[in-house]
């Protein structure tokens, strides 16, 4: 996934402020000793389990884990779950242990055709004493009674209560880390600086429960993980991307994006795809095409989505077709973003191949400030 | 059909009489309502106010100090039963600038996580500019509310500067709190930001907790404060502790100002006594000539209770619609502190309270038909044959003579006295004065006979023949056989001179008291202070030392000053620290009789002097082993002694600088009493300080001035009770005149007979004023004597209850003198003006019409 940060604060309407962000436009604000953020170059190896951990030298950084669950009964279920990291640029030199240095957000979203849209929840707060932090060195990430933590034998253990649900897993990996696009070096747009670190962690076998209203159920599935670190931003002609990751049931991966310009035009694209052997085959932005098949239109934003997309990489032509339609989220009242993220099925050349996550972004309005 | 004929031809022919009593009593309902009014708007607003601050948290957590260790704030937000904790660094900073003109002025500046208190308080999150959103965590931003940027004459974007200590910070407006309330001059900024520009890293306010859905609040309260006892000493408060704090705060305050216009209602009640009573012998014939006609007894009482009533209906309507404009007024042009000082820095709007307003109707109407009672009374039971004769006027009003319940009024007053405070109020102390005042002016007939027919033959044969003598013994007969209607002329007027008599010693005793103190506490030559309230850093240690070396010094004391919370539903006391002498604490404090001698204390005892209220509120007792939550553990003190304070009637502790210092390691002050060498001016001193580095923030004070500015902030806070006074006796007096006139012309048959056997106009009208001199005379030296009773309950009961505080009595001679010399003077006059219309008729007709 490319994503989402930047621009977060206020409109703190009901909930708390959540912020959204597409990695944009520069925040103007004038501070006393703005701090320096690192640069994303080319060349610099990713080095794990350091790697795993927090860089909060970076300005924006997040682990984004989705995946398929099937309850004992046999339905199927998606999840989302996202902490972010966003360094403010608020004077390096205050000594406060309150001092709002980092924020972490997190988003979670469970998918279940049964209800017929989205159970979501989000959460945010300043890094500090103890109660959200991103720790570096390994995944060790905290949000008041929210967190993933990465375990020594690698295992994710993530444990989430939601308003209307609660989500407790265990993520096992089965492969090695995806590293994206030139070896985690991963290309947001046309210019150099435009770009992400960025691995995945695909085909993670899930173990866990989730309860809801006060019903708990055993859940397995596979799952998919993303970390990426960066402080430049998007393009300045983005208005929002399409992003999809996606575990088949071949055991390769599939991931692909674009970024399209305000005219609808592809500003960047990239996809890779991993094999079960680990070879990993990687496509220039000019081999990778996006193509709405169906659109449905959101009732509660009147936002048209491309909820089917044919996705063509090289010869190879993937179809992705939604769990159910109605996967948007709408953070308007607390955040500053209505964006579609949901789950898929996905068949390559007419033939079933895999489930994954698909998200769009920019369908409602520009995500830049 | 009868009765309103009988109520109309009344009304028509004593107009002035009725008004008056309708005045009287539209005004005291006024003053009540007005009061109740305002004091609810402010006290609503300010609770409002302050409950904004705090959002819609279960509970708080706060320290007895202003601020706490921040290690708390984690345990609580990780708590079981907690869904949210949200921290708080509340500080009340100085704005630097013009010191005088800005006189204590403090913005209140909230530190906020945003994160947090956008779920507890959203009303008090900032809106920055489109593309500036990240300052709502600036390191240097602060978002004002609509009120303080008007206040400071500031807008978005503007540089703020504040005072810390000596230094002055310059903060950026970073945008306002549109949904702040109206008139509430607060700041909120990002807490971390806080807690470093103001110098308080690692410290908090308080903690807002709101708790899992479906805790059991008091269960949670009771567990963390057992909790929170094993970390130090912490206060765990509900919304409602906070609003007994604010109620407690004004209450004496309050209490004293609705007995002010209880006065003016009870001031009201005699003169509607007054006005039914001669208006019902005024027409002893017309009633006894209806009842043998055939009118009941019953349809009489009624009838006149039903004027009584007319006349408390229209007063107290008037009294509501007067009331509700006049606080509509107040409160648009002074704001609703009432010269008390309570309620600052809120804006609160007049509601039309209906529920008190039945009540004030109430009780005006109860009071009208109180007054009309016993008249009604004795009219409904008189005996018809020997009231139609003429002449049986003050015979009928002889039962309202009878001495008993004046002197049980009397007696029960007396035992009110001795009896304690309810709910820290005096209530026993009001009652003692109501009963004072009622059995004073019931058993006023009664003396007044008594003295007259004492002086009557006196004058009769001291100077015979002569005109002037014929005159006195003409007014003292009069005044010494018909006592009843001169007394109830006087009633009003005794009541309310009684009140301003009792009013003025206590205020004077109390200005003559808060004088006396000032010159014993202010003993230096100088006295300077950073800035001016609470929360400022203050001097540091080297700016200590920089100052004491100054050349012209002979001495300094440094002092510091900060709040204490000892009980979440009282407001926080004032602990003081500076060097006390301890050989003669009365050297440094002005003490009471109550201590214990220095030689009887305990050595090696960490000692401290409390004021009055601390004795009162909290028990501390001369000899008592205290512990004062001011260091973990919390380090014990024995009381060595009382001071007076009439700058703090919640409470305030004094003790050694150095004990405060070696246990709190707070190594700060505030103040400095600076005591000069010889030949050296305030001004040369000023001069030298202020070249000091951070000399230009020091502020600096002669005792004379601190002096006249506290005496007219004392002003201030009594003007209400000078006006109410004022306007009692204005009633009173046109009550005066009101019966006067009534008494003149219901006289006309006398002055009829008085012209046949000889007597000029000039000479009858001569000896009206004599008797209305004599009358008032006597009113006001009755007055006089009551009031320095009243005085005395209420210098010595009802402001030890209400205030805490203690003071001597001082009388003021020469403004007593002159009210009662003005009081007998108009007296007269109004006496001579009612005669006048009464002596103008043909004497032959006046005579006549005694058949």
């Amino acid at each position: 996934m490319i994503f989402k940060l930047k621009s977060l604060l206020t409109r703190s309407l009901n909930f708390f402020v959540t912020f959204f962000v597409v990695t944009c436009v520069v925040a103007t604000c004038v501070f006393a000793a703005p701090p320096r953020f690192s640069q994303v170059i080319q060349g610099v190896p990713l080095t794990f389990p350091h790697d795993f951990g927090a860089h909060p030298e970076f300005r924006n950084e997040w682990w984004y884990v989705t995946g398929w669950l099937e309850t004992p009964d046999k339905k199927p279920l998606g999840f989302q779950i996202t902490f972010f990291r966003v360094a403010t640029e608020h004077d390096r030199a205050n000594p406060s242990r309150f001092a709002p240095k980092q924020l972490i957000i997190a988003h979670v979203a469970l998918s279940d055709p049964a209800v017929g849209k989205l159970l979501q929840d989000q959460k945010s707060a300043r890094e500090g004493l103890g109660l959200a932090y991103t720790k570096e060195g390994n995944t060790d990430v905290k949000l008041g009674d929210w967190y993933m933590l990465r375990e020594e034998n690698g295992h994710y253990q993530t444990s989430i209560k939601a308003d209307d649900f609660t989500l407790r897993l265990s993520l096992a990996p089965t492969q090695a880390p995806m590293l994206q696009d030139d070896n985690g070096f991963s290309r947001k747009g046309p210019q150099p600086e435009q770009a992400s670190y960025y691995y995945s962690e695909p085909q993670l076998q899930v173990m866990g429960t989730v309860i809801r209203n006060g019903k708990e159920a055993a859940v397995k599935g596979v799952a998919w993980l993303d970390h990426e670190w960066s402080t430049a931003y998007l393009d300045p002609a983005a208005e929002g991307w399409d992003w999809v990751g996606a575990n088949l049931d071949d055991g390769s991966a599939l991931m692909a994006f674009q970024i399209r310009g305000k005219d609808g035009s592809k500003v960047w694209a990239y996809a890779g795809i991993r094999d079960a052997s680990g070879r990993f085959t990687l496509f220039e932005p000019e081999q990778v095409t996006f193509a709405p098949q169906r659109t449905w239109r959101s009732p509660h934003t009147n936002a048209t989505y491309p909820v089917e997309m044919r996705i063509q990489t090289g010869a190879t032509v993937w179809l992705l077709t939604p769990l159910q339609d109605d996967q948007e989220l709408d953070s308007r009242q607390s955040a500053d973003a209505v964006y579609w993220e949901g789950a898929v099925t996905v068949t390559r050349d007419g033939k079933h191949a895999g489930r994954g996550y698909f998200e769009m972004t920019g369908y409602v309005k520009p995500l830049t400030l | 059909m009868l009765s309103r004929w009988l109520l109309l031809g009344e009304w028509k022919a004593h107009l002035v009489q009725a008004a008056v009593a309708i005045i009287a009593i539209a005004l005291g309902v006024a003053l009540g309502y007005t009061i109740h009014l305002i004091n609810t708007a402010a006290f609503n607003e300010f609770s409002a106010a302050a409950r904004s601050l705090s959002g819609q948290s279960d509970l708080e957590v706060r320290g007895p100090r202003a601020t706490f260790d921040e290690s708390l704030y984690p345990m609580l937000a990780q708590h079981d039963h907690v869904e949210l904790a949200n921290p708080v660094l509340e500080l009340d900073v100085a704005i630097p600038g013009n010191l005088h003109e800005r006189r204590d002025a403090t913005l209140k500046i909230l530190g906020l996580d945003i994160f947090r208190a956008s779920v507890m308080a959203p009303d008090l999150i900032g809106i920055p500019a489109e593309d500036k959103l990240f300052d709502i965590l600036g390191d240097d931003a602060i978002f004002l509310s609509p009120a303080a940027m008007e206040w400071l004459g500031v807008k978005q974007g503007d540089p703020l500067q504040l005072r810390v200590g000596t230094q002055t910070i310059t903060l950026r407006i970073a945008g306002s709190l549109r949904r702040a309330r109206a008139g509430q001059r607060i700041g909120v900024m990002d807490v971390g930001a806080t807690q470093w520009r103001f110098q308080r890293i690692g410290q908090l306010s308080r903690i807002e907790l709101k708790l899992m859905p479906g805790s059991d609040r008091a269960a949670f309260k009771a567990a963390l404060e057992q909790e929170l006892a094993q970390r130090g000493q912490y206060l765990v408060t509900e919304t409602a502790d906070q609003e007994a704090r604010i109620a407690n705060m004004s209450r004496a305050y309050r209490v004293n100002l609705n007995m002010l216009a209880m006065v003016a209602l009870f001031t009201g009640t005699f003169l509607v006594l007054s006005t039914q009573a001669l208006s019902v012998v005024r027409r002893r014939h017309q009633f006894a000539l209806l009842r043998v006609l055939g009118l009941t007894r019953g349809q009489l009482l009624k009838q006149i209770l039903f004027e009584g009533a007319v006349l408390g209906a229209i007063g107290s309507l008037a009294g509501l619609a007067l009331g509700y404009v006049t606080a509509a007024t107040a409160l648009h042009y002074f704001g609703g502190d009432l010269g008390g000082g309570f309620f600052t820095a809120v804006k609160p709007e007049v509601r039309f309270d209906p529920l008190a307003a039945i009540l004030f109707f109430i009780l005006g109407l109860g009071i009208t038909l109180l007054g009309s009672a016993a008249p009604a009374w004795e009219a409904a039971t008189a005996n018809p044959a020997p009231a139609l004769k003429s002449g049986s006027e003050d015979a009928a009003l002889s039962k309202l003579a009878t001495p008993w319940p004046g002197l049980l009024c009397l007696a029960s007053g007396i035992l009110f006295t001795q009896l304690p405070p309810v709910f820290d109020l005096p209530i026993f102390g009001y009652l003692a004065i109501a009963q004072l005042l009622t059995g004073g002016i019931v058993l006023m007939p009664r003396l007044s006979a008594l003295i007259f027919s004492a002086l009557s033959p006196a004058s009769a044969k001291r100077k015979p023949g002569t005109v002037a003598s014929i005159l006195a013994t003409l007014s003292l007969a009069r005044l010494a056989n018909a006592p009843n209607q001169a007394a109830i002329a006087l009633s009003g007027v005794l009541a309310s001179f009684t009140l301003m008599v009792a009013m003025a010693i206590m205020v004077a005793s109390f200005r003559v008291s808060v004088d006396d103190w000032l010159k014993h506490i202010l003993p230096a030559d100088l006295y300077l202070r950073t800035a001016t309230s609470g929360d400022a850093r203050g001097l540091t240690p080297d700016e200590m030392k920089a100052l004491a070396s100054v050349p012209g010094i002979a001495r300094v004391d440094f002092s510091r000053s900060s709040q204490l919370m000892l009980d979440p539903s009282r407001p926080s006391i004032a602990l003081i620290a500076r060097p006390i002498d301890m050989s003669d604490p009365g050297n440094t404090l002005p003490m009471t009789d109550d201590a214990i001698a220095p030689a009887l204390l305990p050595r090696n005892a960490m000692v401290i002097w409390v004021s009055e209220a601390m004795v009162d509120l909290y028990g501390y007792t001369p000899g008592k082993q205290v512990t004062l939550p001011i260091a973990v553990p919390a380090p014990s003190f024995i009381v060595a002694g009382v001071w007076r304070d009439y700058g703090r009637q919640f409470g305030a502790i004094q003790m050694q600088l150095a004990d405060y210092q070696a246990l709190t390691g707070d190594r700060h002050v505030n103040d400095a009493a600076l005591w000069l060498q010889k030949g050296v001016t305030p001004e040369q001193m000023m001069k030298s300080m202020k070249s000091l580095p951070f000399g230009n923030v020091l502020e600096f004070s002669e005792p004379g001035q601190i002096r006249a500015l506290s005496l007219k902030i004392f002003d201030r806070s009594f003007a209400i009770t000078y006006l109410l006074e004022g306007v009692a006796v204005i009633i009173g007096l046109l009550g005066v005149a009101a019966s006067f006139s009534a008494q003149a012309l219901a006289r006309t048959k006398e002055f009829g007979m008085l012209r046949h056997i000889g007597m000029t106009r000039r000479q009858i009208l001569g000896m009206l004023a004599v008797e209305g001199g004599l009358l008032t005379t006597l009113g006001t030296v009755l007055g006089f004597t009551l009031g320095w009773c009243i005085s005395l309950i209420l210098v010595f009961i009802v402001n030890p209850q209400s205030f805490h505080w203690t003071m001597q009595l001082s009388l003021p001679w020469k403004g007593l003198l002159a009210a009662a010399l003005v009081l007998i003077a108009s007296a007269a006059m109004a006496a001579l003006a009612a005669g006048r219309r009464a002596v103008s008729g043909n004497a032959i007709r006046a005579v006549r019409e005694d058949w």
